[in-house]
């Protein structure tokens, strides 16, 4: 395919094909995932190209979904699930905490779970309830998981091929809201590792970091923050499990700022994580706390406050000047 | 294949009592709760004629019979040596087949190597047919692993602690049997409290919708710790999988030539492609629980005094005896390889040693991962310190 400019969804559409073309124990499964291509359309064109038999469309039960994954891995398949929202995980929940990530440790590595599994996750699209959540932090905190998240098309594609290939769980959430972004993808670029957090931007004066959808507005708060004087650096997480605790430490080395940036709620999420890591590992380099912009403590709002929830431009611009305050 | 057509090759063993489906194959749904039983061997030790189960065993030799005894008796034997090992303190808990060993033995010689079997916690007598070394069963009633053997050399899975969650692990494993065009079958077992849990009805949704050749193997043992069968449904087990589209069968769980036809019936149909089946084997859980259960809080004697008088190992060996299939001779050896069995067990788990402190970290993932890496050098260092102090 070489190199192209490619809409979010459509690199994880080439990643699965690419996928699916060169490992026949690779499966597709999911509500819709066939002829429909999946209500996001990620799956598109797959069932008609590698048949039902490897795009699967189940029925509408999320348990029963990642259960017979789980079965279908044990078989030497490597099934990839699409779960079709955030919100609709939960009934497969305990598959995905009490089967799926301790099954390789309960068997002494005798057996392995290379299971993906597929989560649009976040908000601003306008949906109803359960439609926009981002419940990443639930997810890192199970020992036996690994949990990604692009934030451009080139990583969607590659980070699904690592997902993939990878003998452990991986939940691969993506971010909804971007999935129509364009970006370039080069198919035969060599990737960066799976689990590496990389810099979108450099800057000298504090560090942002984000991961999945809040990357796009992290670098559009660095623009505007550089109109002003303000050199941001910003760090795209892309895994949440592990965190990549090394290259966050070097950039607030450099900066000695450190402000988070997710949709979740920060009550306990990534966010607390990394600020309790790096005030550990950062102690005498801080200028100033580790600061938050996230979700509050209370339920996604309906739609028409969606907009105010999100952490935007000037809420991440407010808590900047938070930190330089100190 | 679709479901429509094997609905329309397969006996609709749901709505008739086994045994009889010519007769009743047009009559009305039944007034009774309690259906007849498939069973050939009565608890008299009278063996009995069944028109649809009778070919599925009717090459069984007195060998074979004597071996299946064999099988109760040891099964039996090691699960006591098991209570007794958690009441002097080497086990942390036993869960007991007490009851159920013509259930497990009967279904579990029923399977072929290439066949696969996902336990719950209590499929002692099924794990002992597939050859796991039942010493392995004990490794996680003693607290020193999680599972503790390689499910794939004997296509046993590990024990399920969290109710009904294997039976979609197996209906996944049987989607792949019929992707790789393989003609083996799998079999789930569960339990009568199990059969409310949403992963249960998953299971048989998937199953029927792809038409794995899985057999779902339901030990109804009356009782879910303390709650009756009663609280789990107002019809007989058997009968959800007509809901499903696929034919449920009620055996005398305590009948071990019974379970051992209609298994072998259910496997050789799901070879054959004509998807699942469910067995409901009607039995009886003879003891506790677990070891932490008290019965005597929600139970009477009665009741266990009844299911006594349908022992599954003593009216085998009545029909061995009254068919002169088994002498004395049979029975002393097989008491003395009972205790040896014991022994070994009691030997085995004595001797069993702790887990190394940093198992703690390993096989959390099999690519590894950064957090425990770092975590286990901590602990690693931390242990480390003590040993300047003459510590461990």
């Amino acid at each position: 395919m070489g190199v192209q400019k490619l809409p979010l969804a459509k690199a994880i559409n080439e990643s699965l094909r690419t996928a699916l073309d060169t490992d026949p124990k690779v499966l597709i499964m999911g509500e819709d995932v066939g002829k429909l291509g999946g209500v996001f359309r990620v799956t598109d064109g797959l069932q008609k190209d590698f048949g039902e038999d490897r795009v699967i469309d189940t029925p509408l039960a999320e348990s029963g979904i990642v259960g017979t994954a789980i079965g279908l891995a044990l078989r030497g398949y490597r099934p990839v699930v699409e779960i079709q929202f955030d919100g609709f995980v939960f009934p497969a929940y305990d598959q995905i905490v009490t089967q799926l990530a301790k099954m390789h440790a309960r068997a002494l590595g005798k057996i392995k779970m290379p299971v993906v599994i597929r989560i649009p996750y976040g908000g601003g699209i306008g949906a109803v309830e359960h439609h926009s959540e981002s419940p990443e932090a639930l997810f890192a905190h199970v020992a036996g998981l690994k949990v990604v998240s692009p934030s451009n098309s080139s990583d969607a594609y590659w980070m699904m091929q690592q997902a993939i290939q990878s003998d452990d769980p991986v939940i691969f959430f993506e971010p909804k809201r971007r999935y129509w972004d364009k970006s370039e993808v080069d198919t035969e670029s060599i990737p960066a590792p799976l689990h590496k957090a990389r810099v979108a931007r450099e800057g000298t004066d504090l560090t942002l970091v984000a991961y999945g959808p809040m990357v796009k507005v992290c670098l559009e708060a660095a623009a505007a923050a550089a109109e002003e004087g303000k050199s941001l650096e910003v760090v795209d997480l892309r895994s949440m499990s592990p965190i990549d605790f090394d290259a966050v430490q070097a950039s607030v080395e450099k900066t000695r700022r450190l402000v988070v940036v997710h949709e979740a709620p920060v009550f306990l999420g990534t966010g607390a994580e990394i600020a309790a890591r790096i005030t550990e590992r950062c102690f005498y380099h801080l200028e100033a706390p580790v600061l938050r912009v996230g979700g509050f403590h209370a339920p996604y709002p309906p739609a028409r406050l969606e907009e105010e929830y999100l952490p935007g431009l000037d809420r991440v611009l407010d808590t900047v000047d938070r930190s330089l305050a100190y | 294949m679709t479901v429509e057509s094997t609905a329309a090759r397969t006996p609709r063993r749901s709505t008739t009592s086994g045994g009889k489906r010519a007769s009743a194959k047009k009559a009305a749904p039944k007034k009774s709760t309690e259906p007849q039983l498939v069973q050939l061997l009565t608890p008299e030790g009278k063996r009995v004629k069944n028109a649809e189960y009778d070919s599925y065993v009717a090459g069984i030799t007195a060998d074979d019979l004597r071996a299946l005894y064999r099988d109760m008796v040891l099964t039996r034997r090691f699960d006591a040596e098991a209570t007794s090992l958690q009441r002097q303190g080497e086990l942390g808990l036993w869960a007991s087949l007490l009851g159920q060993e013509a259930a497990q033995i009967g279904s579990g010689r029923a399977t072929r190597d290439d066949d696969y079997v996902f336990p719950t916690y209590r499929e002692h007598g099924v794990a002992w047919c597939r050859g796991v070394d039942p010493t392995n069963l004990l490794g996680m009633f003693r607290g020193v692993n999680n599972g503790g053997w390689d499910p794939n050399s004997n296509n046993f899975h590990l024990y399920t602690i969290v109710i009904g969650s294997q039976t979609l692990h197996a209906t996944g494993y049987a989607m792949g049997v019929a992707k790789d065009g393989a003609d083996s079958a799998v079999i789930a077992y569960f339990g009568d409290g199990a059969s409310s849990q949403g992963d249960v009805a998953e299971a048989f949704t998937f199953s029927a919708v792809y038409n794995a050749p899985v057999v779902f193997f339901c030990q109804n043992n009356q009782w879910a710790i303390s709650e009756p069968t009663e609280k789990q449904t107002r019809v007989p087990l058997y009968q959800r999988a007509q809901g499903f589209g696929f034919p449920g069968v009620r055996v005398d769980g305590n009948d071990v030539l019974a379970v051992l036809a209609v298994t072998k019936w259910a496997l050789e149909r799901a070879r054959s492609g004509e998807g699942p089946a469910l067995i409901e084997a009607f039995t009886y859980r003879m003891g506790a629980h677990t070891t932490s259960d008290d019965p005597t809080k929600y139970r009477n004697d009665d009741e266990r005094e009844a299911w006594e008088a349908k022992d599954p190992i003593l009216r085998l060996r009545t029909y061995l005896e009254s068919e002169g299939h088994a002498d004395e001779g049979f029975f002393a050896e097989l008491d003395a390889e009972s205790e040896a069995l014991g022994k070994r067990v009691r030997e085995v788990v004595r001797a069993m040693p702790d887990p190394d402190l940093m198992a703690i970290f390993e096989n959390a993932y099999a690519d590894g991962h950064a957090l425990v890496d770092e975590e286990r050098a901590q602990f690693a260092a931390y242990q480390a310190s003590f040993a300047d102090e003459g510590g461990k």
